[in-house]
């Protein structure tokens, strides 16, 4: 492999040197084209007029290059309306997550109370549950949801929350990634700038507020980027429970886009770019802290 | 128990954490509980219910659609977990060196990342095209004839799963980078002047230190490869011939389009303790000595 020697000094650059260097920037060359080639080459597409999409398609700057694709996509779906119903599941989702995760990772953490570790424990174990077993039976308790979407004190007779945001928003609320990343936060702050607040008098919700929470601004501005864009990007369920037209997210319109038009490669191409803008642009203003937020999730 | 605030700590602990703990109980506890119970039952939300006891699960023995879900998710889990973890493993193995280049390159690797299954779904919806994508028409350059792709059953479920590691391996890459700053220079020094190869020193040193974070990218693609759907929707619906009809596919068809949610509710459990037990062999087979977290 090619890992050779970044520390060891080295007195001159041998003939072996430069070939495994060469070697190195052609791999790394390759992958680099092939994640980013069919990124760029849907970008092309989605400018090009229809008859150039398939008679041309390997060029990458269009003839004739045409915004018509992106007014089609607003034009025959409610693309707009589908933006804003994800932008509001995507910043919904990041606020409470950001919000339940810090105040129940700093309880879990640094607050004492009997239950504490099994329920840190249970949250954690439940990170292991496939999402698919507990599917079917969430959307019975958002449909029999009582008092909402027309139904009766005991949910029966409408459709509860389903269709709603709040179908979305609720159960996903308080995940327990969000916890466990938030309490691997507090945890690493001292518990001596708590002690002295509650010998003051302090309040435990002040002491949390105004001591310990702003000194994890870092981890919340990375749990907010990664839960907003798990947000946005989220299918199956919102799939699921959002199928009034109206309610309808980004990914949801775009997957029924590959059906109705099937060939119509350039307005599909145009909706997969404004599907991907939100993401990407918040990846390239924020990249160094979600790449710091992924790595440590992962070896924690 | 005499601190200063024992007993105010006590109930802001809980207070604290009363809104996930409520969410965990309605979203989390009552379902996989009435998963359970739907699951002895022919329950569809409308009609009248009848408890079947173990009858979905006999059905499922005999369900030629289960099998074949089954086999295509297990299919797509033996291409899938392996080419997953060489890619991830393979990119950060080049990227973990000092040179300016490698953020610029850690960038382009991640990118597929951040974009939805969706997204990522349809760009490989017109990558594949039999006459026009860019796959079909490189090919073409060396004299291949390519293949329909997603339009041929032989080769639908093995472009589904190129598309899944393309897309994820960049994660993955993440993790075990931070897992190679865990490898000590010092070994892989010495070997060097005792004259190990590259191979060697990989093989002997490199790997072994990163058993954890192997073990970990495993399991998480494992569990990610059993539940595989977003691209078998979006791409064929589980065709051609039901060659991508993934298990997780299948339940949701039974459940939310059929409405036989009681018999979805037994697949789902059977999967749940599929998932399980593969998670447990692998943790096994990744560290037979037995040290973990």
């Amino acid at each position: 492999m090619t890992t050779a020697a970044p520390r060891v000094p080295q007195r001159r650059r041998t003939v072996r040197s430069r070939v495994t260097g060469a070697l190195w920037l052609v791999a790394t060359a390759v992958l680099s084209v092939s994640t980013i080639a069919p990124l760029v080459w849907t970008l092309a597409t989605s400018f090009k007029p229809a008859g150039e999409v398939l008679s041309s398609a390997l060029r990458l700057v269009p003839s004739e290059p045409t915004i018509q694709n992106y007014l089609d996509v607003f034009s025959t779906v409610p693309f707009g309306r589908y933006f804003v119903n994800s932008l509001v599941i995507a910043v919904g989702g990041a606020l409470t997550n950001v919000f339940f995760g810090a105040l129940a990772g700093y309880a879990l953490a640094k607050l004492r109370f009997p239950g504490r570790t099994a329920v840190f424990g249970v949250f954690l174990g439940s990170m292991m549950i496939p999402t698919i077993v507990t599917l079917i039976p969430t959307f019975i308790v958002l449909r029999s949801f009582p008092l909402a979407g027309g139904n009766d004190i005991l949910g029966q007779g409408g459709i509860g929350l389903i269709n709603s945001y709040a179908a979305v928003l609720v159960p996903y609320a308080a995940g327990p990634f969000a916890i466990f990343f938030m309490r691997q936060f507090f945890a690493s702050l001292p518990d001596e700038l708590g002690e002295a607040a509650r010998i003051d008098g302090a309040g435990e919700f002040r002491i949390f507020t105004r001591i310990y929470l702003p000194l994890t601004a870092p981890g919340l501005a990375v749990l907010g980027i990664l839960t907003f864009q798990a947000g946005w990007n989220t299918f199956l369920w919102p799939l699921i429970v959002l199928n009034d037209p109206n309610m309808m997210t980004v990914q949801v319109g775009l997957a029924g886009f590959v059906n109705n038009y099937e060939t119509a490669y350039g307005p599909l191409m145009a909706g997969t770019v404004i599907a991907s803008i939100p993401v990407l642009v918040v990846f390239l203003f924020a990249q160094r802290y979600i790449i710091q937020g992924v790595a440590s999730s992962g070896l924690k | 128990m005499s601190r200063p605030g024992a007993r105010q700590q006590a109930i802001s602990g809980w207070l604290f954490i009363a809104v996930p703990v409520v969410l965990f109980v309605v979203f989390l506890l009552v379902p996989i509980v009435a998963a359970g119970v739907m699951s002895l039952s022919d329950y569809s939300i409308i009609g009248e219910t009848t408890w079947l006891g173990l009858e979905n699960y006999r059905r499922m023995l005999a369900d030629p659609f289960f099998w074949i879900a089954m086999r295509n998710t297990v299919v797509y889990t033996v291409m899938f977990v392996p080419l997953g973890l060489v890619t991830a493993l393979g990119s950060a193995l080049l990227l973990n060196r000092q040179a300016r280049t490698v953020k610029l390159f850690r960038t382009f690797f991640y990118i597929p990342v951040v974009s939805s299954t969706v997204a990522t779904a349809t760009i490989w919806y017109w990558l594949l095209n039999p006459q026009h994508g860019l796959f079909n028409v490189v090919l073409g350059w060396f004299g291949i004839n390519g293949p329909a792709w997603l339009y041929d059953s032989k080769w639908a479920m093995f472009a589904i799963v190129l598309m899944s590691v393309w897309a994820g391996f960049g994660a993955n890459m993440l993790i075990f980078l931070g897992g190679l700053q865990g490898v000590p220079q010092e070994l892989v020094d010495a070997a060097r002047v005792d004259g190990a190869n590259a191979w060697q020193r990989f093989r002997h040193i490199t790997v072994p230190a990163l058993s954890r974070t192997t073990f970990l990218v495993s399991t998480l693609l494992v569990i990610a490869a059993f539940q595989v759907f977003d691209q078998a929707y979006v791409l064929t619906k589980g065709g051609p011939g039901n060659s991508t009809l993934t298990i997780v596919y299948y339940i949701y068809n039974k459940g939310f389009d059929r409405l036989e949610m009681g018999y979805a509710s037994a697949m789902s459990l059977v999967l749940f303790v599929i998932i399980l037990v593969v998670s447990l062999v692998n943790a096994r087979l990744s560290d037979p000595a037995g040290r973990r977290a």
